[in-house]
């Protein structure tokens, strides 16, 4: 009897495996079929780093050479596949370095966690070597952030984090975890976390408020949808297009929009915003019912908030309340997961025709076409133009690619004149603006979906904020194709310099080293093109190539992006030259 | 310009470490001063319940209360209106034992809630509460006696209108 009992306690201790907090960090991601991070090592994370060595059969980790490129990475690889990005970093610099990539992902909605280091517990708050308080100053720019000071806490924590990044508006968390937590030991045993107490993920769709929407939209006369990332995120395209076809309502996206509805789509009338197409901006003033879809009237977007749209009556999808009235008030306001409520809107609104509605959008684009886009395109101008640029990338991409973009006019260019085809295609840092996002973000891009092509468009300026990222790179062999668009200056802080500050270019033009040298430096195949007859062969090239490319396109100096809403005027006020 | 209104922000949230901090951000964030604030458990287990003063235009306090709600820890957020509401705050008031038998401080303490709850040698101490405004009167009341201490509590709440936390958790869970 008695030995029999000693079998059976030691038959399930057994069972139960005691492992480091360290070991459990890289067992709870793999349960979330997470195998791949970035990352950067350091003293207080070196027990989880030891465990990726010994894991590195199952798990990967790339090394970025700065903690900026490890967060942009992971964001990159974020947006084109929709899955949560993963982070390592250790505490104090390494932890702080992370904070203008959280804050991306923020405003965003880019799902990541980020696990960082933290000194010993019984060193908190006592200033110790690297020792901050990321917790704090990581709390304003995440989803949500915890601090584990205990091994027995890691499982249930991550599973809560994973949780809380991807689900309803995703968005970045961040867990610090003390040296102590990890070296430490506990019982190991997932469970992956389904829902959090305080925390409704997906509000629950009103049927009320669907059918109000629907009795508006089918009244309209004159209907206009914007739209934005919410539509990509919630996975609701194909919900989206079959909504927009049955309505035949005239549709615009945002930046962050760009690609959930094909380009060429005979309803997408273009983009807002402060460098979006005439013809959207203008006849949001002119529309009676605006119907907003996944988008959050960011003042880019809007223009002044005073002129804008009154006219018309507003509908608001969107999966978040408290975007609801936080810039423009809405009449209707339907708050779910988008692909639930397009899908249930679709019983209640009418099969319409909006022919001469659309014919407005139509002629507002010719316009736009004689007294801008041709010329961006088709230049007559010596210098080469960045417009241009993106239009050789569509003929030899077909518009399959991924286009990563930087900050700055180049940014624009790209978002105004790439073709898209498939959705997750335009990776840009839209709410933050992050110069120096786009070449790491390529490189999570590319890691992300390895079978589509990734170029990346870059300013000179953005490019050397973290062309360091060239070594992961070499050390990866991540086919990438980088496009850096040199105009030798700041290009978008000059143009706003050329445009109200009278000229004074106060530090904006820039001196940059020779990025083709600097580019063979790193292994990688390099061109600088500066003759218009010479960019066509340039970009077939590259995109033919099966390695990583480095193309420089010497840009006019002074050209400038239109349209163009100025800051504080209104939508329908918007120039054109 | 819409006019600022006294309103009371009640935030159910979890019991969490770090949470004041998240929420104090929202506030910051639109740069409102918080007028008061107090932090207590609720009636429901492991749930605490933040009360805030401030002082701004409806619109605001709406919005703030929406983003307020998203935080993660958050249960529920409200709003009210002064007269949404019942409310305390409570004072003390510590003055030199030399004022002791003054008929005149004597006379003060005749309002009905206040009171002496220690006396020493050197100095007694005088507890008050009810609404802002009787504080404030209480304050210039005893102001003259020279106050070696005066501290004021934050507001507490109970609200006229229903708060169906327990019914919020229970639909969730
Ligand atoms: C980190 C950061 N710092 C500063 C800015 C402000 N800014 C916006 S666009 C821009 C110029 C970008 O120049 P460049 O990268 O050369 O691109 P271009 O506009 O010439 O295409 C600057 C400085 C920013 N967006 N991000």
């Amino acid at each position: 009897m008695e030995t029999l009992k000693k079998d059976i306690q030691e038959g399930i201790a057994e069972k139960m495996i005691k492992i480091t907090g360290a070991e459990a960090v890289i067992k709870c991601l793999l349960e979330e079929g997470v195998n791949l991070a970035y990352g950067y090592p350091g003293g207080a994370i070196m027990p989880v780093y030891d465990e990726i060595y010994k894991y590195q059969d199952q798990f990967h980790h790339v090394l970025t050479r700065h903690e900026q490129g490890a967060i942009h990475a992971a964001q990159g690889f974020a947006r084109v596949t929709g899955k949560v990005g993963m982070v390592f970093a250790t505490s104090g610099p390494g932890a702080t370095n992370l904070v203008t990539g959280i804050a991306d992902a923020q405003i965003d909605s880019t799902p990541l966690v980020c696990i960082t280091g933290q000194v010993g517990s019984h060193l908190l708050g006592s200033d110790a070597f690297q020792e901050t308080d990321i917790i704090g100053i990581s709390t304003p720019v995440t989803k949500w952030n915890y601090q584990i000071t205990k091994a027995s806490e890691i499982p249930e924590v991550i599973a809560k984090a994973f949780y809380i990044a991807k689900s309803g508006r995703p968005g970045p968390v961040l867990i610090d975890i003390t040296k102590d937590a990890q070296f430490g030991e506990l019982d190991f045993s997932y469970k992956k976390c389904k829902k959090v107490r305080s925390y409704r993920a997906i509000p629950k769709l009103n049927i009320a408020q669907v059918k109000e929407a629907a009795a508006l939209i089918n009244s309209a006369k004159k209907p206009f949808i914007v739209w934005g990332q919410g539509v990509i995120i919630g996975g609701a395209e194909q919900e989206f297009k079959n909504f927009i076809e049955k309505t035949d309502i005239p549709s615009a996206s945002t930046v962050l929009g760009l690609s959930a509805l094909e380009t060429k789509h005979p309803l997408n009338v273009g983009m807002v915003g402060m460098h979006g197409n005439y013809a959207p901006n203008v006849l949001t003033n002119s529309c009676d019912v605006l119907i907003a879809i996944g988008m959050r009237f960011d003042d880019r977007v809007t223009g002044n908030l005073a002129t804008y749209a009154k006219q018309a009556k507003v509908i608001h999808f969107d999966i978040d309340p408290a975007e609801i009235d936080k810039n423009v008030k809405t009449d209707i306001a339907v708050i779910a997961d988008v692909k639930e409520s397009l899908a249930e809107i679709m019983q209640y609104v009418n099969k319409t025709e909006h022919k001469e509605w659309m014919q407005e959008f139509n002629k507002l684009y010719n316009i736009e076409h004689e007294a801008v886009i041709n010329n961006q395109l088709n230049p007559t101008k010596k210098g080469l133009t960045m417009g241009e640029v993106i239009g050789g990338i569509n003929k030899e991409t077909k518009g399959d690619a991924v286009m990563v973009s930087d900050v700055g006019q180049h940014q624009m260019f790209a978002c105004r004149y790439a073709d898209f085809i498939k959705t997750r295609s335009n990776v840009t840092s839209g709410g933050l603006g992050t110069m120096g996002f786009a070449l790491p973000a390529s490189i999570g891009a590319k890691m992300g979906v390895p079978n589509r092509e990734v170029v990346a468009i870059i300013g000179d300026g953005g490019y050397q904020m973290t062309c360091n990222e060239l070594g992961t790179i070499l050390q990866t062999k991540v086919p990438v194709k980088i496009v850096v668009l040199n105009n030798s200056y700041l290009g978008m802080v000059r143009q706003w310099q050329e445009l109200f500050f009278d000229k004074r270019y106060a530090s904006t033009e820039m001196v940059s080293p020779d990025f083709v040298k600097l580019a063979e430096a790193y292994d990688i195949e390099a061109v600088r093109v500066s003759k218009r007859e010479d960019l066509a062969d340039a970009i077939k090239t590259m995109i033919a190539s099966k390695e990583t490319y480095f193309l420089e396109v010497v840009i006019e100096q002074e050209d400038n992006v239109f349209p163009m809403i100025p800051t504080g005027a209104s939508v329908s006020d918007i120039r054109l030259s | 310009m819409e006019e600022n209104k006294n309103f009371t922000v009640s935030v159910y949230t979890e019991n969490n470490i770090g949470i004041l901090n998240r929420i104090s951000a929202i506030f910051l964030k639109r740069h409102i001063n918080i007028e008061s604030m107090t932090v207590s458990k609720s009636e429901i287990e492991h749930v605490h319940r933040f009360t805030f003063v401030v002082e701004v235009p409806e619109t605001l306090i709406r919005k703030v209360v929406g983003q307020l709600e998203k935080q993660i820890e958050v249960i529920r957020a409200f709003y009210h209106t002064e007269d949404e509401i019942i409310y305390h705050e409570t004072a003390l008031f510590k003055i030199a034992s030399t004022h002791l038998y003054d008929e005149k401080i004597q006379d003060k303490l005749k309002f009905r809630r206040a009171h002496i709850i220690a006396i020493t040698e050197r100095y007694f101490v005088i507890e008050a509460s009810g609404l802002k405004e009787d504080i404030n009167r209480m304050y210039e009341k005893l102001k003259p006696f020279g106050l070696l201490q005066f501290v004021r509590s934050g507001r507490i709440a109970i609200t006229r209108p229903k708060m169906a936390i327990t019914e919020l958790l229970e639909e969730i869970n």
